[in-house]
């Protein structure tokens, strides 16, 4: 009896997702454009620009000094050629930096007092800035959780919702150029301290140029209230998107975040290099999900975004616990391998992705996990999924440390091919200096078959249906670990970035 | 309900004539069996006519009530009311039962034009059959098919089939791999089903599983054609004296 009940629960949740998928109908829905008056910076990259970016945001010198720091370093860097993808060279002085809605111009005090168009914006990706029907007095329905929002659009922030109920528990959640102005003290502590700004060359490009982004501290001892979000959205043409997310979570706190991502359908691609860094104390738990819906470019792999991302958390504390969750289903290419350090006796790090690339999309993805102190646990479940021509790598690295006594790695590498013209790559590193450490790799590659289509088919779904079914399964220890509205969203994502793929 | 007349199917990868004018009627809520020596191509007529890819259909048709079925798609032919119970049911991992029936029945559904299932209504109504079926709670929450016995798999499509409520059921070699018990357990769930509106074919090697679903009607094919059609003590005869005498009978 209590079992079925429990299936009940689970059935709600697929039939949703069936009628998402169908109710969205297929292809990229989140291609269109805001019409908005913009203000740029000049195009390309020099002093100036990192200068006048500065200067936008009010920052305090320091700010800039470090700003420059990378800049000159960046200078002096190569771009790396390691990874699995192949995309035109990116000229770098023919890209816009800067990017406002001249209606952010002057910050607005609330969100009543932002432009109707971005709320619109917002409305339409099915983005809740609905903080205003709270503050009116409407309430929420009951059982609806709140989920606080901050909204970056181009190379500013839109708004943060709940930030005053938020503060009521001690905890900061703004954009990062506010909190380069209200809590500089912070800021300049963790700025930096996880990954530097000579890290690589996307890295170092975002810490000369990074133009906002979120800020999150959750101070000792407290569970965040709510779910924290940011909400990326590429509009404006030509323009680089540069977000700098930095999470601090004090000892014994606790914080859920999410991320999610979609930019206009062109046939020129865009750059998108963001760093987010994470620190966790003492005992604290980061849980960092990412829906990743660029726009992937064109069947024939014209535009679409390059996505090269750097983000990295800091165990810095004893047993402190950092998740990594993501779904990456758009942009034409992607680099990133959020990684964690285990430096924190106890500490655990925890990664699970599903990285699917259709048509000519091009994936290279992964983990690291640096064990570095005693009794660190990390636990990596990767689902690759590849389309049409698309191509496909995990990379990941395991690395235990001499000091790394007792350490363990559980590593579960999936690769799901549909059709015969796209590849999947496997490239595990693993670096063990302590004979007390255990590293447990396991990797497997598998086909959508005919006969599991058919079958479904058979009981009387269509085509497209019976490839979300098939995938979804595959994906669903990853799915599972996602939260509740994201994995909802997740699953419906995995069947639209499909379509077409079968047949 | 079922009507296939001449029909001449050939692999599509190789130049192989398998079906060489297969003719038969099946009455609505009628119940025929098709037994034949292996390689005379009674899986393939299960395959052709749900639909299943890799196959060509060179001459003749298959109606179901009336209507041209070779050239729907698999889902379409599923919703119009034909279910085949397959000899090998496919895993699909990650996937439970219960969401697999319920996407299946909501997809019949909605391609019929009809409300589809609330999960409550869903929940009581496989609650229900699965009981009779001997099916556990378990057995609904676990990945399709993966990790199933023999037993489990064949009941699987028996519940399958009770859920989807089809007019024109094909059970290709239900039998197979099952023992005794597991046996009389689909062929009780093959009876309550047996219904003046619903059809059944029933494609054995055995005259075993005819003991427990008794047909109306037996047909012998050989060679990708039906060569004799008879009662059930045709099914006896073959049980008596192995398929040599009457192909030879018929040659």
């Amino acid at each position: 009896m209590a079992a079925l009940d429990d299936v009940q629960v689970k059935e709600g949740v697929d039939q949703e997702t069936v009628e998402a998928v169908q109710s969205v109908g297929g292809k990229y829905k989140y291609g269109f454009e805001t019409d908005i008056e913009m203000e740029y910076a000049p195009k390309g990259l020099n002093e100036d620009i990192v200068r006048l970016i500065s200067e936008k945001n009010n920052e305090p010198e320091w700010m800039l000094e470090w700003r420059l720091t990378a800049y000159r370093r960046w200078l002096q860097m190569e771009e790396p050629e390691w990874a699995m993808v192949d995309y035109p060279k990116i000229d770098f002085q023919d890209q816009y930096y800067y990017a406002r809605p001249k209606s952010m111009i002057e910050k607005p005090k609330s969100l009543d007092e932002v432009d109707p168009k971005l709320l619109e914006t917002y409305k339409k990706l099915g983005i809740p800035l609905k903080e205003q029907a709270l503050l009116a007095g409407v309430e929420a329905p009951e059982g609806d959780r709140r989920v606080a929002v901050d909204a970056v659009f181009d190379s500013v922030s839109v708004g943060t919702t709940f930030k005053d109920e938020l503060a009521k528990a001690g905890v900061i959640f703004c954009s990062i150029s506010e909190a380069i102005q209200d809590h500089p003290e912070l800021v300049r502590k963790y700025l930096g301290t996880v990954v530097p700004q000579s890290d690589n060359y996307y890295a170092t490009l975002n810490s000369a140029v990074f133009s906002d982004g979120s800020f999150v501290y959750i101070p000792e001892g407290t569970k965040c209230p709510m779910e924290l979000s940011t909400y990326f959205r590429i509009n404006a043409e030509n323009t680089g998107q540069f977000e700098r997310t930095l999470i601090v979570a004090e000892k014994g706190s606790y914080v859920s975040y999410l991320e999610g991502c979609t930019a206009p359908q062109r046939d020129i691609a865009q750059l998108h290099a963001a760093v987010v860094e994470l620190v966790a104390l003492d005992d604290a738990e980061i849980k960092y999900s990412t829906v990743q819906n660029w726009f992937p470019g064109d069947e024939e792999g014209k535009g679409g975004i390059y996505n090269f991302v750097t983000k990295r958390a800091d165990c810095r504390g004893d047993r402190s616990k950092v998740m990594w969750t993501q779904v990456e289903t758009g942009s034409a290419v992607t680099w990133k391998y959020p990684s964690c350090i285990l430096r924190g006796d106890d500490s655990q790090g925890e990664f699970y992705s599903i990285a699917i690339a259709n048509n000519m999309q091009q994936a290279d993805t992964g983990t690291k996990m640096i064990h570095l102190g005693k009794n660190t646990k990390s636990r990596i479940v990767s689902k690759g999924i590849s389309a049409g021509k698309a191509q496909n790598t995990y990379r990941g690295l395991v690395s235990m440390h001499p000091k790394a006594q007792n350490a363990r790695n559980y590593t579960q590498c999936d690769s799901l091919l549909i059709g015969d013209k796209c590849g999947a790559h496997t490239v595990p590193y693993i670096e063990v200096k302590n004979n007390s450490a255990r590293v447990e790799h396991e990797a497997t590659t598998s086909k959508v078959d005919d006969d599991q289509l058919f079958y479904c088919r058979q009981r009387g779904m269509d085509e497209e249906e019976a490839v979300a079914l098939v995938v979804n399964g595959f994906c669903k220890d990853v799915l599972q670990a996602l939260p509740m509205e994201f994995a909802m969203e997740a699953q419906a994502l995995v069947a639209i970035s499909l379509e077409g793929s079968v047949g | 309900m079922l009507e296939i007349k001449n029909l001449h199917v050939e692999l599509e990868d190789e130049d192989k004539q398998i079906l060489k004018g297969v003719n038969l009627t099946v009455e609505s809520g009628k119940v025929h069996a098709i037994m034949g020596p292996n390689g005379s191509g009674k899986s393939t007529l299960s395959y052709v006519l749900s639909g299943k890819d890799g196959y060509e259909v060179t001459d003749g048709s298959a109606e179901l009530e009336g209507t041209d079925i070779l050239d729907m798609e698999p889902e379409e032919r599923a919703a119009a009311g034909l279910f085949l119970a397959f000899q090998y049911p496919v895993e699909i991992p990650g996937v439970g039962n219960m969401t697999f029936l319920r996407t299946a029945v909501n997809a019949q559904r909605k391609a019929r034009g009809e409300e589809e299932l609330s999960a409550a209504e869903f929940l009581k109504v496989v609650r229900e059959k699965a009981k009779s079926l001997k099916i556990d709670a378990d057995m609904l929450k676990r990945p399709v098919n993966v990790g199933f016995s023999g037993g489990e798999k064949k009941r699987n499509e028996i519940l399958q089939m009770a859920m989807l409520e089809p007019k024109m059921c094909i059970l290709d070699e239900t039998d197979s791999g099952l023992d005794v018990d597991a046996m009389k357990l689909v062929a009780d769930g093959v009876n309550a089903l047996r219904d003046a509106g619903r059809s059944f074919l029933v494609i054995t090697h055995y005259q075993r599983l005819l003991d427990h679903i008794k047909p109306d009607v037996v047909h012998i094919m050989a060679d990708g054609k039906i060569v004799k059609t008879g009662g059930p003590e045709l099914a006896l005869e073959v049980e008596n004296n192995g398929y040599t005498d009457i192909l030879a009978e018929v040659a």
